[in-house]
């Protein structure tokens, strides 16, 4: 029987006092009460003197001071403005930056996903997949559709629209970028055969495909630069075509090549007999790019056309690099080959994806 | 027309949408001073107006300036129906009119609503030109400070301590008239909060002009009061110690800890004992004898009684005491000089000081704590403009205490304060201080120059002087043991000394202090009307000197001999009286070692009951041990003189007994010593007893890491580093137990309070090595079941470090020199070494973020915005401050271009470089920092701007959906916070100091999903300065700085 209870109990620093550690089981979505038994196990009573109950209203006030602090956090620009929490800027830096990290697992799902209701509806099965609570998936989601709803609207670079809205570090909003960019894309990142790939993999991309292909990379002052590709490019890699139609320029193209790697590889013999599939391969996927589902399939494309023909024959990475150098480069000796510019800047991508990529 | 107050409204930020259909809002403000409004423009669909509008001017008499508010509300125009209103902004444009104060109120201020909180913000500009300035006033006291601090104020000088002022005033609570039954809650909430800011205005003014009729211009120790009475009204009444005081020297030297200047008196105290008493019977205080004589009668034999003391008048039922006859023949005069002090400060009607801290030399003797309460029954004020009856209640203890005082040989009393305790129609009056004898060099104008001729005395040294006896050895108020001083070896000391004061900073102790407290639950049956009164009545004395008892076992346990800050609340609810005595104990070097406590059984006893009683008794004295190697109690071994001192009779061991004869509501006449010396015997003979030994031993030293005290200095500690962290923290409890007992609910309550300090430890625990200073426990019971404590404290880090010993602050340091040098040295040369502690280069960080001196510069100076709020960019050195001054209120203009700016959604041109958006920059928000001591380590004040008092009142009808009732309070303690930390700002300042939390009630009713809740909050804004940066252009840091400042010192000299 109890004979007493706590009917209130708080704590109101004019520093507000906020234990990062308890702000991670908020954010990672603990309940009160597994925060405090985690908490416990974690030894943290033992250095401390303190009892199950200190604990308990510890951990619920700092769930109380998170709950009050997460408006502001919706716009990290009002926390540094406020006056109802004193908080030092390094304090609201580190509750920013959590408060917008995400889980690669949770992103791997989402990513290229549209941002819609119908995508959160869904959140209980990623949810139940990757072992992340509900509620953190619903944070990490929100998270992901506020940057790109008030980035969408926006001139100017994408990473740097993102750092002065959200007060980012540079990683992570070079990482929101990427989430951005694969959403407003649709890319495709979902199939089994991608399943291999990290988040850090697509985000590298991200950032390659942002900073050659988009618009921001010719005109830095247009609205959605960074997040739409340049289309003149895109109807411009048709013209790359005549590399893999123009029977003399392909036979060409490959004795360049084949005299660049001769020696040099222990793969030889299964390059040279590849080449002209995978020479198709990589031009007919920048040939293809103008049209919209294409685009969204680059990433699968690249793996079936390319990467798995190099992987069953047993390619290094090594082997990978020397062959997309000496195929980039060898282009440029093809007198009757004139779209240098459009080839370096599809080629530029395709070899540091590709070779991101590459990995088991 | 003394006065032209000029006010403009500049520009919103983050309004409440007020307009569902577009999701904006058309905001205007009305600015409202006396009967005079002005309104603003509308703008239109905005959550970010900028109204930048005209100034707009009151003229209006001083005597308004004071006592009204600035009252700005915010409104949102609405073209078809009634404006809506946003919220209200109370600005007390009070700091303005002293010309040491702030020059203009500038800044970003919450705009609260009682019923939703804080709604945004708005920025207001107000100034006031006072057309003349000179005493001509006749109303109104402009000019006249004042300071929450109990201690002189920092870079101000004393020059006379006048004494006690003291006023109320009372009025209807707006939510008690009629009209309350047809308004909505948030007009009556804003009534109320409007009325009590005019009352305390008032009462400012009237005990201003109290000041200025005593020739003083300063009040110090300001308490300011609420009595929610219920149907019988609302009083607000305050007490404080009027002085003159001057401001040091506007130089970066002189802004040394005033409190420190006049220690060149300090060798000469005058006022030492005499070995051969003269009997109380001379002259110069006969008259006032008489007076005291008047009043003795019903008075000193009802210091018990006068608990029951009810406006019904039960007086006659109680018994004789024998303190009438103690008032009448203790305190004989020693010396003629100390007649003449004492009629000095008898010609005061109270010789009472609410200051805890004194300048050194102040005090002389200190003979204990006095205290009185008395239980009265409310009736309705019928005449607000006369207060009669509460004045005459007061009136009625002060001069109890005064005659208490007496009986102790002492003319004053120190450490002066007053309470309440209010359930329904009954309402206890509490009033305690200490005893002292006080120096009069401080209470008389002009005095100060002629200490020379005092000098006929040997004096008693400053680290124990004050701990001698005042009283007559012979004819001693109340059985004590005394002993020479084992200090000095002159004088007299008793065993134990009880104070309500600080420690003087001058007191030569052993080891370090701690927080000590008695707790206490009594069961009352529910009553009414007189019936209630005499049962709380009765009840009082018992519950007094159980928290005595409490004490001082709690004292010896841990192997002291003294407690400083005393502070005993007895709160009354519908079932039961809740007791909390805290204080500070402390092993006072000239003090005898306290005995140990010896356990004694039933006479007829068995042999499991003897091992009972010596394993309990192992128990005490491992717990004795093990406290006095925590707190480093080891006193230098003294070989015992027996000293004949005339020890009464071992009294009849009858608790209930001898309280009841013995007039047990003061504490120091509840003597324990039981005839017996080093042996403290606390006998089981029933289960109380075993309890009582229980709960001795469950109290749980603080963690490693961790001091604490309810001083505002920690006795032992000395080397703070800068880190600080203010908080409060309240927790109410439900007792669900229909049966519960005193045992039970005791053992509930001490729980309640350890758990609590548990919880504050682990909250903390990064900042150790740290402690709790100022813990400040606030017990009441605010309904049936429910009991409720509020605490507001400050944790300090300081350095572990033993090798720092050198480094001392600044008191310190100016102590060991006052006593090194001589009273003739000159006060600049003083200034000039008080220079040296702070040229300690290092001030190291701990780590845990809070010493946001280098932060603020760092964030401001990324910032891209003007943000000349922020006192840290406005002035890297104080001087720069100074001359900026006028500055700051031209520079007001830029600020709101700047503020337009970033209102707006930020602007499509504004790439900003990676690097400069890094950091969380771009804050208008300077930091404001909060503590309930009137200082901040390792900084030096350089001004105060004024007081700060507030008053707020929230509601909710919808408290589930704002969190249940933690909730609801959480979000309010922290909207309080932030008005209080941006009305300072306003004024220009970077701390509050001396902060407290007066009062905080709350009320709830969860099954109408509804709560409300009062908060009254006071403290002294100021502009602090880090040493460090003060020292910076000057002095090249010193390795030896104890060392260089001595030397320093006597090369000038």
């Amino acid at each position: 029987m109890e004979i007493m209870s706590v009917e209130l109990d708080v704590f109101v620093g004019n520093t507000t006092i906020m234990d990062e550690e308890v702000y991670q089981f908020w954010l990672d979505g603990y309940t009160v009460s597994d925060a405090v038994k985690v908490r416990m196990e974690g030894g943290v009573l033992e250095e401390c003197e303190a009892s199950a109950e200190v604990l308990q209203s510890d951990t619920m006030d700092q769930y109380r001071t998170f709950q009050m602090c997460e408006r502001l956090l919706h716009t990290p620009a009002k926390l540094a403005n406020q006056l109802l929490f004193q908080i030092p800027p390094h304090r609201q830096a580190m509750l920013i930056e959590r408060y917008y990290a995400f889980d690669s697992a949770f992103v791997r799902e989402v990513l290229g996903k549209k941002l819609s209701k119908g995508t959160k509806k869904d959140l209980d099965d990623v949810s139940l997949k990757t072992g992340i609570t509900l509620k953190s998936c619903r944070r990490q989601f929100d998270n992901f559709k506020r940057v790109f709803k008030v980035v969408e609207e926006l001139k100017g670079p994408l990473v740097e629209n993102i750092q002065t809205h959200f007060l980012l570090s540079d990683k992570l909003a070079r990482d929101y970028a990427a989430i951005v960019f694969f959403a407003n894309n649709r890319f495709e990142t979902g199939k089994r055969k991608l399943q291999y790939l990290s988040f850090q993999d697509f985000a590298f991309c991200a950032g390659q495909l942002i900073s050659n292909w988009t618009v921001g990379a010719v005109d830095n002052m247009v609205e959605d630069m960074d997040v739409d590709l340049d289309k003149e490019f895109l109807q411009d890699l048709k013209d790359l075509k005549i590399l893999i139609t123009d029977k003399d320029l392909l036979d060409q193209h490959k004795s360049l090549v084949c005299t660049a790697l001769r020696g040099k590889t222990k793969v030889y013999s299964e390059m040279e007999a590849n080449f002209k599939n995978l020479s198709r391969g990589l031009i007919n996927i920048a040939a293809k790019l103008t049209n919209t589902k294409d685009v969204r399939d680059l990433f699968i494309d690249l793996v079936e056309k390319f990467i798995e023909p190099c992987r069953s024959d047993r390619w290094t990475a090594a082997d990978m690099k020397l062959f997309l150098i000496h195929y980039t480069n060898s282009a440029h000796i093809l007198d009757t080959f004139k779209h240098q510019v459009t080839w370096d800047r599809y080629m530029g991508v395709i070899k540091s994806c590709i070779l991101k990529m590459y990995h088991d | 027309m003394p006065g032209k107050l000029k006010a403009k409204i500049v520009a919103g930020r983050q309004l409440p949408v007020m307009d569902r259909a577009s999701d904006l809002t058309d905001a205007f403000v009305e600015v409202k001073f006396g009967n005079t409004t002005f309104k603003t423009d509308v703008y239109p669909k905005s959550l970010n107006p900028q109204w930048n509008s005209e100034w707009f001017k009151f003229e209006v008499d001083d005597e308004d300036l004071q006592d009204e508010p600035l009252q700005i509300t915010v409104l949102d125009h609405d073209t078809y129906s009634a404006n809506d209103a946003i919220g209200k902004v109370y600005i007390d444009i009070d700091p303005l009119l002293s010309s040491e104060a702030a020059t203009v109120i500038s800044g970003w201020f919450p705009i609260y609503d009682t019923i939703h909180g804080i709604r945004g913000e708005i920025n207001v500009l107000v100034k006031v030109d006072l057309f003349n300035d000179s005493n001509r006033f006749r109303q109104s006291s402009c000019g006249v400070k004042f300071f929450c601090t109990t201690s002189i104020p920092r870079c101000y000088r004393v020059v006379t301590v006048h004494g006690f002022v003291e006023e109320l005033v009372v009025n209807e609570d707006p939510e008690y008239q009629w009209i309350d039954r047809i308004r909505t809650p948030r007009a009556s909430n804003e009534a109320r909060q409007r009325l009590i800011s005019l009352m305390s205005g008032e009462l400012q003014r009237k005990i201003g002009l109290k000041v200025l009729e005593m020739g003083g211009n300063a009040v110090v120790g300001y308490l300011q009061c609420f009595d929610l009475e219920g149907e019988s009204g609302l009083v607000v009444r305050a007490i404080g110690t009027a002085c003159t005081l001057d401001k040091l020297s506007s130089l970066p030297t002189a802004a040394l800890p005033a409190c420190n200047s006049p220690s060149r008196d300090m060798k000469e105290v005058p006022f030492s004992e005499d070995p051969n008493p003269n009997t109380h019977s001379s002259g110069p205080s006969t008259p006032l004898k008489n007076q005291t004589y008047s009043f003795s009668p019903s008075k000193s034999y009802s210091r018990q009684s006068s608990s029951s003391d009810t406006d019904l008048s039960l007086t006659p039922k109680t018994g004789m005491g024998s303190g009438g006859s103690v008032g009448k023949e203790g305190g004989p005069l020693k010396t003629l000089l100390r007649q003449q002090t004492q009629t000095a400060l008898e010609q005061r009607e109270f010789p009472f000081f609410t200051l805890t801290c004194f300048p050194p030399g102040f005090l002389v003797h200190v003979g204990g704590v006095v205290s009185a309460r008395s239980v009265k029954l409310l009736d309705r004020i019928h005449n607000p403009d006369e207060p009669e009856t509460r004045d005459a209640w007061w009136e009625e203890i002060r001069q109890e205490i005064k005659s208490h005082a007496k009986a102790l040989g002492c003319h004053a009393v120190v450490g002066y304060s007053e309470s309440t305790s209010i359930c329904e129609e009954v309402c206890i009056l509490s009033a305690s201080g200490t005893a002292a004898i006080l120096n009069s060099r401080f209470m008389q104008e002009g005095c100060l120059d002629s200490y020379s001729e005092h000098r006929l005395e040997e004096p008693s040294p400053p680290s124990c002087g004050f701990c001698h006896i005042p009283y007559d050895e012979l004819n001693m108020p109340f059985p004590t043991h005394l002993t020479y001083c084992y200090n000095c070896r002159r004088q007299k000391v008793p065993d134990v000394l009880f104070t309500t004061i600080d420690l003087p900073v001058e007191a030569a102790i052993t080891g370090k202090g701690c927080l000590i407290q008695a707790r206490l639950c009594r069961l009352k049956k529910k009553a009414q009307g007189e019936a209630n009164a005499t049962a709380i009545s009765n009840l009082l004395p018992f519950m007094e000197y159980e928290l005595h008892t409490q004490l001082m076992n709690k004292l010896k346990l841990r192997g002291m001999n003294a407690l400083f800050g005393l502070r005993i609340q007895i709160s009354v609810g519908e079932n039961m009286l809740v007791g909390l005595a805290s204080a500070t104990g402390v092993y006072l070097t000239a003090l005898p070692s306290p005995g140990g406590i010896q356990i004694a059984g039933k006479t007829p006893s068995d042999i499991a009951y003897e091992q009972h009683i010596s394993n309990m008794q192992k128990k005490i004295n491992d717990t004795i041990a093990k406290n006095k190697e925590l707190y480093e109690i080891n006193p230098p071994e003294i070989i015992e003189e027996a000293v004949g001192s005339p020890i009464p009779e071992p009294r009849q061991r009858s608790r209930l007994f001898r309280s009841h004869s013995e007039s047990s509501d003061e504490v120091w006449e509840l003597d324990l010593s039981h005839g017996k010396k080093d042996a403290f015997v606390l006998e089981i003979d029933d289960t109380d007893a075993v309890e009582d030994i229980h709960s001795l031993l469950t109290d749980a030293p603080p963690p490693v890491g961790f001091y604490s005290c309810n001083t505002e200095i920690m006795p032992g500690i000395n080397n703070w580093t800068s880190a600080l962290q203010m908080f409060t923290s309240v927790r109410v409890f439900r007792l669900s137990n229909v049966n519960m007992t005193n045992q039970g609910l005791n053992k509930i309550f001490n729980e309640l309070c350890e758990n609590l300090l548990k919880s504050l430890y682990f909250k903390l625990r990064s900042m150790a090595p740290c402690c709790l200073c100022h813990l400040n426990f606030v017990v009441a019971v605010p309904e049936e079941d429910l009991i409720q404590v509020a605490v507001t404290a400050v944790a300090m880090t300081f350095d572990k470090d033993q090798n720092q010993e050198n480094w001392k602050p600044s008191t310190d340091k100016m102590l060991m020199k006052a006593i090194s040098e001589n009273e003739e040295q000159l006060q600049f040369p003083l200034e000039l070494c008080t220079e040296s502690p702070s040229s300690q280069p290092f001030s190291p960080s701990k780590g845990t973020g809070l010493q946001d001196g280098a932060n603020v510069h760092n964030t401001s100076a990324r910032a891209t915005s003007v943000d000349y709020s922020s006192f840290a960019d406005r002035c890297s050195t104080w001087i720069e401050l100074i001359k900026l001054k006028a500055q700051t209120i031209r520079r007001g203009s830029i600020k709101t271009t700047s503020s337009q700016e970033k209102a707006s959604p930020l602007p499509e041109g504004r790439s900003r470089s990676l690097r400069s958006t890094k950091s969380c920059s771009g804050s208008t928000v300077s930091v404001v920092k909060m503590t309930p001591l009137p200082f901040l380590p390792g900084t030096k004040i350089v001004k105060y701007l004024g007081i700060i008092n507030m008053f707020f009142i929230r509601e909710t009808t919808s408290l589930r959906e704002e969190g249940g009732v933690s909730g609801f309070l959480h979000c309010f303690i922290a909207e309080v916070f932030s008005m209080v930390r941006a009305h300072v700002a306003a004024l220009g300042g970077n701390a509050v100091v001396s902060y407290s939390m007066k009062e905080c009630v709350f009320m709830e009713n969860p099954n109408k999903n509804q709560a409300q809740c009062l908060i009254n909050v006071s403290g002294d804004a100021v502009i602090f300065v880090r040493e460090s940066e003060l020292e910076a252009p000057t002095a090249p840091p010193h390795t030896s700085v104890a060392q260089n400042a001595g030397s320093g010192a006597d090369g000038t000299t």
